[in-house]
């Protein structure tokens, strides 16, 4: 720390003689932004004047800060729910609960044979995945579009709300049919991994709406209409579902990068 | 000790040109809307005028990296838009405002501008101050807790412009920004523009050539996805000073260049 300012160079600087444009007046200046002792000698010295002008600046300041506006309330809880839900999502999220529900209710009502909330567990968040990030059904699609998180970082916070709206409801329905929980909760997971790991070279909607498809078509409705059950939606394929489930899960994490590109 | 000096120290913090674009196409659709554009733009505000379907939403969609371009170079304030790695940091430095921007009807104006400075990763301890600074910027500040729904046409362009400015971006783009504001409202959108292009490269896409004239460092006319003209807005003027349709003569310029720029193709 340099010497103070002296007395008379203080006075000067106060009765305004050191002008701005002095180069005595730098210093000054510098040494007082940083030196408490000084800016109190400063105060003794300077002109009544100048002494009242501040006193009443100080007095308006004060005055507005408490009349003034108020700040705007932090609304955390809101907050949260805009960076972590997408408002398209919320009709899939009344679809998707009415169909398991109505799955669950034909289970109870026909117990031998029956499974078809395990036939719905693996397309059930295939909806969300599909409207979560799509030009179409997003309508500030483009305003988000070009944003930095946008891509890679919005669907995976999407992909998580789906699968939360999607797993406890599974749980719920599959806890009171008394299934084995892996055998709804694998398939449900490996058909995610599979639609985010196409997405990444397709698009996310279309990838879903590939993969829900063909599922349907090819296992669902065959099993509905010949009453039987597939070995898909049995304890025996347990662990194919295994295995695939992490072979996707792992492979999308390695490929996540296929996201971050600009759409075409 | 001396200390050697690396590349990286000299290397300038800022770029000569904020967008650098060798022979642009881009797709909309199936059409070429933006055929073989070669362009330089520098810091300060540049109007992009142009008859419908000239190409100038699809140049700013690109611009904005939200598509990718067909072909050629496009270089964003030193970064190539298809050089993934650089993207995320590219796209935190633009701000965009679409002409057809949609929004969740029931966000504030508040929400929207915050959620948008977040997408933008304007770091989470200046959200708060960035978004009443920008909304205070577009004269929106009495309107902040009003719901997106309930606000006017061109209070809502005005809410697209918060937004877009959010951030403080280096590379700004505003497509269609004066549609619906009244006059008053224009004069000071035209200052907010001069003030922004002191720092930054702007570009505004408009079909109102006047305001290119008032508050435009350079016109850009693009014209069936080229570049028509270049130049200043007293060129366009001087364009108009004794020919062409029109009511005034930057109105008159317009119309000359363009129709000099078809017999000449």
């Amino acid at each position: 720390m340099t010497a103070h300012v002296p007395v008379a160079v203080l006075t000067a600087y106060a009765t305004g003689e050191l002008g701005a444009d002095d180069a005595m007046a730098w210093p000054v200046e510098a040494h007082l932004e940083t030196c408490a002792q000084c800016q109190d000698r400063l105060a003794g010295l300077i002109p009544a004047p100048v002494g009242e002008m501040l006193a009443e600046t100080r007095t308006a300041i004060l005055a507005r800060a408490r009349n003034g506006p108020k700040p705007a309330r932090r609304r955390r809880l809101r907050r949260l729910t805009h960076r972590w839900a997408a408002w398209s999502v919320f009709p899939w999220a009344l679809v998707t609960l009415m169909a398991v529900i109505a799955a669950f209710l034909l289970d109870a009502a026909f117990p031998v044979r029956s499974a078809v909330v395990l036939l719905l567990a693996p397309v059930a968040p295939l909806g969300g995945l599909a409207v979560a990030w799509s030009r179409r059904w997003d309508p500030a699609w483009e305003t988000v579009a070009g944003t930095a998180r946008a891509g890679l970082e919005l669907l995976l916070r999407r992909t998580v709300v789906v699968l939360a709206t999607v797993l406890p409801l599974l749980a719920a329905v599959g806890w009171r049919l008394g299934t084995n929980p892996a055998l709804w909760l694998l398939p449900c997971l490996t058909f995610t991994a599979a639609a985010l790991l196409l997405g990444g070279l397709i698009g996310v909607s279309r990838a879903a709406v590939l993969l829900g498809g063909a599922w349907v078509l090819a296992i669902v409705l065959p099993a509905l209409v010949t009453v039987r059950m597939p070995v898909f939606v049995q304890t025996e394929s347990l662990p194919g579902w295994a295995v695939t489930a992490v072979a996707l899960i792992g492979l999308t994490i390695l490929r996540a990068g296929d996201h971050r590109h600009l759409s075409k | 000790m001396v200390r050697a000096v690396s590349a990286g120290e000299v290397a300038p913090s800022t770029q000569a040109w904020q967008v650098e674009a060798t022979g642009l196409r881009v797709k909309a659709g199936s059409r070429l809307a933006v055929d073989g554009l070669d362009l330089m733009l520098a810091p300060g505000v540049h109007g992009l005028l142009g008859p419908n379907g000239a190409g100038k939403t699809t140049l700013m969609r690109a611009l904005a990296t939200v598509i990718k371009p067909k072909d050629g170079r496009l270089r964003l304030l030193g970064h190539d838009v298809r050089d993934r790695r650089s993207l995320r940091a590219l796209r935190s430095r633009l701000g965009y405002l679409p002409q057809q921007f949609g929004f969740y009807p029931k966000f504030t104006v508040r929400d929207y501008v915050e959620y948008m400075a977040w997408l933008r990763e304007v770091p989470a301890a200046d959200v708060p101050a960035a978004t009443q600074r920008a909304i205070d910027r577009v004269g929106l500040t009495d309107r902040a807790g009003s719901r997106l729904k309930s606000l006017s046409g061109g209070m809502l362009r005005r809410a697209g412009i918060a937004q877009a400015i959010v951030n403080e971006p280096d590379l700004l783009l505003l497509d269609e920004p004066t549609v619906g504001l009244d006059p008053e409202q224009r004069v000071e959108f035209r200052e907010l523009l001069r003030d922004l292009g002191d720092a930054s490269c702007v570009l505004v896409s408009t079909h109102l050539v006047e305001d290119v004239v008032a508050a435009c460092s350079d016109v850009l006319l693009l014209d069936q996805g080229r570049l028509a003209f270049r130049g200043l807005p007293a060129d366009l003027a001087r364009a108009g000073a004794s020919d062409g349709v029109g009511d005034s003569a930057a109105e008159r310029g317009y119309s000359v260049l363009l129709r000099d720029h078809r017999s000449a193709a």
